[in-house]
């Protein structure tokens, strides 16, 4: 049985559809993240989960509790605000207090609470500071404090990470995930960086425009994509229009500027024999001089990224592919010929052509 | 009931209250104006047409509003391009000089003038003395005297905004033009000015309805000299009420056209508002010979700007009937002060003006924090129009209002919502509040808006209810903003001559009232200690206001 449901949101705004009959469903304790670019309904949906929108449709349950209508006030969600919407003119131990003290919580009790939820946050000692006197970081994981402090029975985060530098980002995603894994509060957080719902999310759910493409764990939703978008969306990856000629010996076979290609990893099932899009991850792909059998072309860019490089092929075509291969193996300017790795490992994926 | 529903009723009366307040009454007057004993009419609009001396006074009215922005802008730009790029030995307690006309009430204003430039005044007696004349050397009547104190008392509002849309420019700017080549002359061309539009043009729509609505100055040098709002208050003293309607009508058209062209405005309260630049450096001024040139203006500068002040104060210690033709009076005492607090008739007024102008500010700021509430955080579809009547009586001149009320409210209809308010004590509170509600109501909306709505969306999902919020996390946080609106607006209710003059009873007469009839009898004594509680009152509330009025 899930502990939190969403059953078929919808939420308009005007004309345009904001979310659009997102179902998903959570276990006790678990991590979802909503991952999606700017638009896709992302921050619509956790706003729907807080009480802060009504939706059209659709139900939101606790357990078998119906919240749909509920006032925020009254659902015990605890919320991480993007730019943390901490109280300026309340030191930082009187905002952990706050939703304690909505709770009539009051004398040694509440001093005990706060201490205890500023002491989670490895902010001990920190309940006189002001606010403005306190780091970004800081500031982050007082908002985190507050939000637990009333022991909520969902935690929501919007873009948790995103007002961090980027040094400080590694780090605070680490104590985040720590810090839910020891109070064992089921989470729904918001990001556009997958990287980070990667980190963080027991599972992802991947939105655009409104409607859910697909929900698993990072792995399922790497090398399984549903759909094109997340295929794309989820990892590096390069797309190009192929044609699906039909099964061959050893798995299916593809043409692409006049190049054939079997590839042995899909199943004859993959896609129906026509034109189609296929979605392939740098890995995926090895460079090799031209020679019968490769997609040819000029290496356009090459990016160093430690172990390896990136090398971005223009292909005659006029085609770009992204193959990851040895940091040095050519040079920006050289012809290369392109093959697919001989353990392609789940990173080429065939999706029908969408018209248009 | 849900909350929406709530809002949606709270904002429904809200906008039926104030479309009663302020809306109702000028459309009374608009019908009074075309509506005769036997029917609609244009009668009144063809006597308006057809006397000389209507044109004349709209004419003088837009002349003398435009010439005023014109010489404000002149001081006040200036002025502040001066403190903002040069450094000079006293600037910083010049700058603090400057603005101050602005704790001069604007009737207090015009007698300090009087009794420092006025036929019997100070320099006047003093020029007279010194050459021997026979007789005044001047007088201070007609446009040039009334261009004068708008001049000086207006000068403020260029000044500050200007330096406010100064102060947002960043140094990189400069420095960015610099590398791209661009010249002083071009950087100030093509960069300063047009970022600095809307700050100008908001110092000139504030000034241009100040000196439009102006009417102390008018009323005390005009003399012969006639501008609208005077003009409006003869007629109505003449009894020609429908006449006065038309020309009120047509003092409110020229103000909205004002408004229409200078559409582009910075229309704030606290035009300091907004982002702050780094500024650029100071240039030190090293010439010995300018320095001394820049301190000895400077210095000029000052005196001039407190000689006002001063005479005021000087004056308010002269006993009745002994200063005639002496440059200097000869006697001195303090009976004019214990007059105002032993004398039960003397002191009335102060304590008139004190709470009608609190109660009007106190209530003009909780209906601005309502309106405030349920325009910017609720959102509710009547926040527009609510904003808008919050700011029409910004845009309409005080006298226009007091015969809108003085209309509106001296007739028993209670079915038309109309009672009789006029020589109750109610008027007068009632016109001081209408006056206010665009001082508050955008101070608040300012305030508001640059909270961060998810600090309210913090506190309810952190379990506290709408009031819990509005008390702990929205009011504590307002709170600047609801105390420089508030100190405005009482300092503006304080002061007030203009609606007074028309509404006033004799048990509400107000301060303002008391100087001038002591005036008219010629105890300048009296006159100008009520004048020096009444700066000293605005001065202190002021100081109030922006030391609480600074955040943190």
């Amino acid at each position: 049985m899930s502990f939190l449901r969403l059953e078929r949101l919808s939420k308009r705004f005007g004309g345009t559809v904001a979310v659009d009959q997102v179902s998903l469903a959570l276990n006790r304790g678990e991590m979802l993240a909503l991952l999606g670019p700017s638009g896709s309904g992302k921050t619509t949906t956790l706003r729907l989960l807080a009480g802060f929108e009504i939706p059209d449709s659709g139900r939101v349950l606790v357990e078998q509790d119906d919240v749909t209508g509920l006032e925020p006030v009254a659902r015990r969600f605890g919320m991480v605000f993007q730019h943390y919407a901490l109280f300026p003119h309340l030191n930082v131990g009187q905002n952990v207090a706050f939703g304690l003290e909505s709770l009539s919580v009051r004398g040694e009790e509440l001093q005990r609470r706060v201490a205890r939820a500023l002491a989670l946050v490895d902010l001990a000692g920190f309940a006189e500071r002001r606010i403005g006197q306190l780091s970004g970081g800081q500031q982050q994981r007082v908002a985190l404090a507050r939000a637990l402090a009333p022991e909520p029975r969902v935690l929501l985060l919007d873009e948790p990470l995103s007002n961090l530098d980027p040094a400080l980002r590694e780090r605070t995603r680490r104590e985040i995930r720590e810090l839910i894994r020891r109070v064992g509060i089921t989470t729904v957080f918001v990001t556009h960086e997958q990287e980070e719902a990667f980190d963080l999310g027991d599972r992802v759910a991947v939105l655009r425009a409104g409607r859910l493409e697909q929900v698993g764990t990072p792995e399922d939703l790497y090398a399984m994509p549903a759909t094109e978008f997340v295929a794309e969306f989820v990892g590096r990856s390069s797309s190009i229009p192929v044609t699906v000629l039909g099964p061959g010996q050893r798995g299916l076979r593809v043409s692409f500027e006049s190049v054939e290609w079997e590839l042995n990893d899909l199943s004859p099932a993959a896609a129906p024999a026509g034109p189609a899009r296929m979605v392939v991850r740098p890995e995926a792909l090895r460079l090799l001089p031209p020679a019968p059998g490769t997609i040819n072309g000029v290496v356009r860019e090459r990016r160093f990224t430690g172990s390896a490089s990136l090398y971005t092929v223009v292909t005659d075509g006029g085609a770009s592919l992204e193959v990851s291969g040895p940091p040095r193996a050519v040079a920006a300017g050289d012809r290369t010929g392109i093959l697919p790795s001989r353990r392609a490992g789940g990173g080429i994926h065939l999706f029908p052509a969408q018209a248009g | 009931m849900n909350s929406r529903t709530r809002s949606t009723i709270a904002a429904g009366l809200l906008l039926a209250f104030l479309a009663w307040l302020i809306l109702y009454p000028l459309v009374l007057v608009l019908i009074e104006g075309f509506h005769g004993p036997n029917g609609w009419t244009l009668d009144f609009v063809r006597q308006f047409m057809g006397r000389k001396h209507e044109a004349q006074a709209l004419w003088n009215s837009l002349w003398i509003s435009v010439a005023t922005v014109v010489l404000a802008a002149g001081i006040g730009v200036p002025l502040a391009f001066l403190f903002w790029r040069f450094d000079f030995p006293g600037r910083k307690v010049l700058s603090g000089l400057v603005a101050l006309p602005a704790v001069l009430p604007p009737l207090v204003g015009v007698i300090a003038f009087l009794f420092l430039y006025g036929e019997s005044g100070f320099t006047s007696l003093l020029v007279q003395w010194l050459f021997r004349l026979d007789e005044p050397p001047w007088r201070l009547q007609g446009a040039a005297a009334i261009l004068l104190v708008h001049a000086y008392s207006m000068y403020v509002y260029f000044y500050l905004f200007t330096r406010a849309g100064l102060a947002s420019l960043d140094a990189a700017l400069f420095e960015a033009a610099a590398s791209l080549g661009a010249g002083r002359w071009r950087t100030l061309r093509r960069v300063v000015l047009p970022l600095l539009y809307p700050a100008l043009a908001g110092g000139a729509l504030l000034t241009f309805m100040t000196a439009l609505a102006s009417f102390s100055a008018p009323y005390i040098f005009g003399g012969g000299f006639r501008v609208m709002p005077t003009q409006i208050v003869a007629t109505r003293l003449n009894g020609d009420d429908q006449l006065a309607m038309i020309e009120t009508a047509s003092l409110t058209l020229l103000a909205l056209l004002a408004l229409w062209l200078l559409r582009g405005a910075r229309v704030a309260d606290n035009p300091a508002g907004g982002r702050k630049g780094v500024p650029p450096a100071l240039v030190p001024i090293r010439s010995r010979a300018a320095r001394a040139v820049v301190a000895l203006l400077g210095w000029g500068l000052a005196l001039v700007l407190l000689l006002p002040h001063l005479t005021l104060l000087l004056v308010s210690f002269v006993p009745v009937g002994t200063w005639t033709t002496e440059p200097l009076p000869p006697a001195y005492t303090w009976r004019n002060y214990l007059t105002l607090v032993q004398d039960p008739v003397r002191a009335r007024p102060l304590l008139n003006s004190l709470w009608l102008a609190t109660g009007a500010t106190l209530v003009a700021v909780a209906i601005g924090l309502l309106a405030g509430i349920l325009s910017i955080r609720q959102r509710v579809r009547a926040g527009g129009a609510i904003q808008s009547l919050l700011a029409l009586p910004w845009a309409v001149p005080g006298t226009v209002f007091a015969i809108a009320l003085a209309t509106a409210f001296s007739v028993h209809a209670p079915l038309a919502g109309r009672v009789i308010l006029v020589g109750t004590l109610w008027i007068l509170p009632l016109a001081y509040l209408v006056r206010n509600l665009p001082l508050t109501s955008r101070a608040v909306a300012a305030g508001l808006r640059a909270l961060d709505p998810s600090l309210d969306e913090a506190a309810a999902s952190l379990g506290a209810g709408r009031w819990r919020t509005l008390r702990r996390v929205t009011l504590p946080l307002l709170r600047p903003a609801l105390v420089a609106g508030a100190s405005l607006a009482f300092v503006t209710a304080f002061g007030d001559f203009v609606t007074s003059i028309m509404l006033y009873t004799y048990d509400t007469r107000p301060i303002s009232l008391e100087i001038l009839s002591s005036l008219r009898q010629s105890d300048v004594g009296v006159a100008a200690a009520y004048g020096v509680v009444l700066m000293a009152v605005s001065a202190a509330v002021f100081a109030v206001g922006a030391e609480q009025g600074s955040p943190g």
